[in-house]
């Protein structure tokens, strides 16, 4: 499903280069549960950012459902995305003009499918029936993040791409979204790349790997 | 494509949590379009009044213009013209007994003074002596109704009503004029032609032709134009006789009009008053625009995250672009549609600003043309000052929804459709101001005008922001630096801000300085102590009882100046009239100007005055002496001389009255016009123009208006054919004229400062929810709510004194330029009333600044802090 080869991103820090990935190669079948670990500035959301095609690599190439995402121009990537991949947050990430509805439809809406249908149902799946007209700032955090579960899945992606989901939310309210995501990816049969330095959630992906930096330490199977 | 119905579903949805930011940049191109469809519409509405009263305009199908009789030879061709009428009339026989509305109309125009002997009231006005059925076309309405066909048969006149006001009088007076008496039978309400204004600096008074000889003021001397009105039959093309004729009488001296010359030349001042306006008003817009393109950088900024988001969900660059342009095409639609309504309000009142100064009656209505260019215009002003910062969206990384650990800012890499934009943007402003000028010339001199103004104004705030910022004094009160700091914030739109609010007040700062500066020149009652008195049409026998009478009234004696008419009969051998005609077949190398056909009223006198200096060749010495045979020198002014294309050792001929007088340049002078005094185009050298025949003139100066309207009354009782002009009360009418037109031009201007004080309004509005917290932070760590008064009264105290004096000094370096290279006069600078500006300006933005921060006052500090 999703694969990457001496995979390498350098930045310019300073004037001088820094390279924050190194040579990393992976693959992840479809269906399987990643969980990507490491401390703070180990390069996992670089990784992230980097297999879900965010951003181009210095070297190395990625390949997401077989296409190799090099070959694609930028708005070929974006619409790949729309098509294939779902994303979580830890800040959330809804679009504070938006009702939690909308925020919902928007992946929809972007591939012309404007009907509502199936962005209450996913509402409704998340709990969140009786607040579909609420905007960003009138939910809780977990309410937030759990109309950002519903946005993720509405397109149906094939891959699931979440960055640290529960970073900014208490450990009960954390749990509850956790579950949510798990059951839907169960559901769906949805592939999943799961950022996160919280070893406890790392624990519910089948597989995990540690970055340090920028490097894989270590690669193992729950 | 599914791009577009998303973008604009999206772009709407995006406008709820900024709807009055969008409003107020909404406002912002409303103003600017508002003014361009109230200027443009009006001044289709004076084309439109000018085209319905064209006829009016001249009351006649052709008229015939001279300074001087009409010779035998032209009486012949205004015969023949009348003839050839009356033939297509169904008239044959010869002499044709034309019937009254078909006979020749003229009038005899000259200034003279009126007396009323009733009031003792005197006054220099414009006499018009009517003959005919004068005017074909149009009516002359007058106070009482029928009161000009009355007049036209007894020794009565018809008087502008500012004549009996200024002299007391009242219809049913006796009005003396030179020798003759008329009784005041009525006043004008409006005559064909008509500019209010005209009778400002002379009043008008209309008497019938057959008593003018009685008035004995056509003397020698006297400037008097003649003109000859002739109706013609339907069929005949007035503009067709006018040039087949046209050659046969410019030899004569004698202009040829026609309702379609009058209207052309109308109608060009006009037009090009409103261009002008035009392109002040499309300075508003651009103002509108530029704060457009300001509040969209910095909400391209604010909205980094969200737009991030949605590449992460899948949306091009071309998508998420499209959603914001559809905003910036919304505003630009929804501001020009605003615009209308605000322009067709304003279209109604400015007729009322421009009344005195019209020639014509204006019917306003709505132009179909200015509303459909000024909502284009809008649209595309919007849109075009939008695109630049807009382009960047296309270069946010969905990365951004992540987090970011190296990257500070917007990457923009190598863009070519950001050169695409500016080119765009460049081009824009120089069509829509070659659109609104009417020409390429003066499109692109205003366009390149408004590059340099904002590149120096832009430069100018950069530079006193940053002054302000390194100067700071460390020791500053906190409130005050805290203020102060507030300019330099994060995506701060200071510089924008004060180039929009900088602009209003720059053209109305310019505008003041020049009129200051020029209404200056006119000033009598200075320390100087000119003359203010000026008096003329003195014949020589009559000059030394007038000295008397000054002396006796104990007023000071000047020189006085003799006048000797004038006309130039060859230049080098040329001789004039035969330069004419070659003008007249397209000859180049021998063109006739006004400058060869004009009448001169030269002097003579063995020194220079003080508005005058050689710049070429000598004067003569103070005790020249002409010899015996000797050419008589001559000083040319420099305007004449070049125009006549000669210098210092060409000859001129000249025909004074009849005699052949040879004249060599030794000089030539630049003489200072702006300075209210006799000077003159050609000086002659004393000793050979003492015995031709000539007038004098001479000056004297009363501090008291009711001694200079004592004397004015004397003279007029004493020499009736003699004229004299209260200058003060020239100069109060100077003032009013000039008011009036630039009262209409700073009308305008207005709008650029109304839309800089939206764009402020904006820029505030746009920051707003990071001042509000801020603030808010400031009260949760102990912050009064004085103090916070005080930051903000800081920064808008700031804010509108740094806009002030960007502006200010920017405008004395205009204004300077304007006074001194166009209106040539020496320039100063009125202090008190740019420091009262400067003030106003500041506290204006004070005001602005306290009433958008009122949330800050009002949130508590746990709203603001939830909200987050």
């Amino acid at each position: 499903m999703l694969s990457c080869e001496s995979l390498t991103q350098t930045y310019l820090s300073g004037g001088k280069p820094l390279t924050v990935l190194k040579d990393i190669t992976l693959t992840v079948p479809a269906g399987e549960a990643l969980a990507v670990v490491g401390p703070s500035g180990s390069g996992k959301s670089t990784l992230l950012g980097l297999l879900a095609g965010l951003d181009r690599p210095s070297a190395g190439v990625v390949y997401l459902d077989g296409q190799r995402m090099a070959d694609l121009s930028e708005d070929e990537r974006a619409k790949l995305r729309g098509e294939k991949v779902g994303f979580v947050f830890q800040t959330f990430q809804l679009i504070p003009t938006l009702t939690a509805l909308e925020n919902v439809q928007v992946p929809l809406e972007l591939r012309g499918e404007s009907s509502a249908g199936r962005a209450q149902d996913l509402l409704a799946r998340v709990g969140l029936a009786d607040r579909l007209d609420h905007y960003p700032s009138q939910l809780s955090g977990g309410e937030q993040q759990r109309v950002a579960l519903a946005r993720a899945f509405s397109n149906r992606p094939k891959i699931l791409f979440a960055d640290e989901p529960t970073g900014n939310l208490d450990a009960s309210t954390g749990g509850t979204v956790i579950d949510l995501m798990m059951e839907l990816n169960r559901e769906s049969g949805t592939t999943l790349i799961l950022v996160t330095h919280d070893p406890e959630l790392a624990n519910r992906a089948r597989r995990t790997i540690r970055l340090h930096d920028g490097a894989i330490i270590s690669d193992s199977d729950a | 494509m599914t791009s577009w119905p998303f973008a604009l579903r999206m772009g709407w949805r995006e406008t709820r949590a900024s709807r009055r930011r969008l409003l107020l940049l909404m406002g912002a191109i409303s103003i600017g379009v508002g003014a361009l469809v109230a200027i443009n519409g009006f001044t289709e509405n004076m084309a439109d009044a000018v085209e319905r009263e064209a006829r009016a305009l001249l009351g006649a199908d052709v008229s015939l213009v001279s300074r001087r009789p009409f010779s035998s030879n032209v009486e012949g061709l205004i015969d023949s013209l009348t003839q050839h009428a009356a033939s297509l009339a169904g008239c044959d026989t010869s002499p044709c007994a034309l019937p009254a509305d078909r006979r020749i109309a003229r009038t005899t125009e000259f200034d003279a003074m009126a007396y009323i002997p009733r009031t003792t009231g005197t006054r220099l006005v414009q006499v018009s002596a009517i003959e005919g059925p004068f005017p074909y076309y149009g009516t002359v309405e007058t106070d009482p109704a029928g009161a000009w066909d009355s007049a036209r048969t007894g020794r009565s006149a018809i008087v502008d009503p500012t004549l009996l006001s200024a002299l007391d009088a009242r219809v049913g007076d006796t009005l003396a004029l030179g020798e003759a008496r008329f009784l005041v039978t009525g006043t004008i309400i409006h005559i064909p032609g008509d500019v209010g204004i005209q009778s400002v600096l002379g009043p008008r008074v209309f008497i019938p032709a057959m008593y003018l000889d009685d008035t004995k003021l056509l003397g020698f001397g006297a400037r008097v134009r003649y003109e000859a009105f002739l109706k013609l039959e339907p069929g005949m093309d007035a503009d067709e006789i006018a040039s087949e004729y046209r050659p046969q009488l410019r030899p004569e001296r004698v202009r040829i009009r026609t309702i379609q010359s009058e209207r052309r030349q109308l109608d060009r001042t006009l037009t090009q008053f409103g261009r002008f306006l035009g392109l002040v008003a499309l300075m508003a817009l651009l103002l509108g625009g530029l704060g457009v393109a300001s509040a969209v950088h910095v909400f391209v900024k604010q909205k980094r995250e969200s737009i991030a988001v949605l590449r992460c969900l899948g949306a091009t660059a071309g998508t998420v672009f499209r959603t914001y342009l559809s905003q910036a095409l919304a505003i630009g639609l929804v501001g020009s549609l605003l615009g209308v309504g605000l322009g067709i309000t304003v279209q109604l009142l400015l007729p009322t600003v421009l009344r005195d100064v019209l020639p014509v009656d204006v019917n306003v209505r709505p132009s179909v043309k200015a509303i459909v260019l000024g909502v284009t215009t809008g649209v595309w002003v919007a849109s075009i000052f939008a695109l630049l910062p807009l382009l960047k969206v296309r270069h946010i990384s969905p990365l951004g929804a992540l987090r970011e650990p190296f990257e500070t800012g917007i990457r923009t890499p190598r863009d070519r459709y950001r050169w695409l934009a500016r080119a765009g943007l460049g081009a824009s402003v120089v069509f829509l101001a070659i659109i609104q000028a009417g020409n390429w010339l003066q499109g692109l001199a205003f366009a390149g005008a408004i590059g340099v103004g904002i590149t120096v104004l832009w430069g100018a705030a950069v530079g006193l922001t940053k002054a302000v910022r390194r100067w700071l004094p460390a020791r500053a009160p906190y409130l005050m630096r805290q203020g102060l700091a507030n300019l330099f914030r994060p995506a701060n739109q200071t510089v924008a801000v004060i180039l929009a609010l900088g602009f209003g007040v720059f053209l109305l700062s310019t505008l003041f300085l020049v009129q200051q500066n020029f209404l200056r020149q006119l000033r009598f009652d200075s320390v100087e102590r000119r003359p203010n008195l000026l008096i003329f049409d003195v014949q020589p026998d009559q000059l030394e009882s007038l000295q008397d009478e000054i002396r006796t009234a104990g007023l000071p004696l000047a020189q006085a100046v003799p006048l000797v008419p004038m006309r130039i009969e060859s230049v080098n051998g040329e001789p004039v009239l035969r330069a004419a005609a070659g003008q007249e077949e397209g000859d180049s190398a021998a063109s006739a100007t006004w400058a060869h056909r004009r009448e001169y009223r030269s002097t003579y006198r063995d020194t220079l005055v003080d508005s005058e200096r050689v710049i070429a060749g000598e004067w003569w010495s103070e005790d020249f002496e002409l010899e015996a045979d000797e050419v008589i020198p001559v000083s040319l002014e420099r305007d004449v001389a070049e125009v006549l294309k000669v210098g210092v050792g060409d000859e001129i001929v000249w025909d004074v009255q009849g005699i052949s007088v040879p004249s060599i340049i030794t000089s030539v002078r630049e003489v200072d016009w702006a300075q209210f005094q006799p000077n003159f185009f050609a000086v002659f050298a004393p000793g050979a123009l003492e015995q031709a025949p000539q007038m004098f003139l001479t000056q004297t100066r009363a501090d008291d208006p009711v001694v200079r309207g004592t004397f004015q009354r004397r003279l007029a009782e004493q020499f009736p054919n003699v004229s004299s002009i209260d200058l003060m009360a020239v100069q109060q009418a100077l003032d009013r004229i000039i008011g009036r037109v630039v009262a209409a031009v700073r009308f305008v201007a207005a709008f650029s400062l109304i839309t800089g004080i939206i764009v402020l309004v904006g820029a505030l509005a746009t920051s707003r929810f990071q001042r509000l917290r801020e603030g808010v932070l400031l009260k949760t760590l102990g912050a009064t709510r004085r103090q916070i008064v005080r930051i903000v009264l800081a920064e808008y105290a700031a804010l509108g004194l740094l806009s002030a004096a960007v502006a200010i000094v920017l405008s004395i370096v205009a204004g300077w330029g304007l006074v001194t290279f166009v209106f040539e006069t020496s320039f100063v600078v009125s202090v008190g009333p740019l420091a009262a500006l400067a003030a106003g300006m500041a506290v204006l933005t004070m005001v602005v600044g306290v009433w958008n921060s009122r949330a800050i006052f009002r949130a508590t500090p746990l709203q603001v802090l939830r909200a987050e």
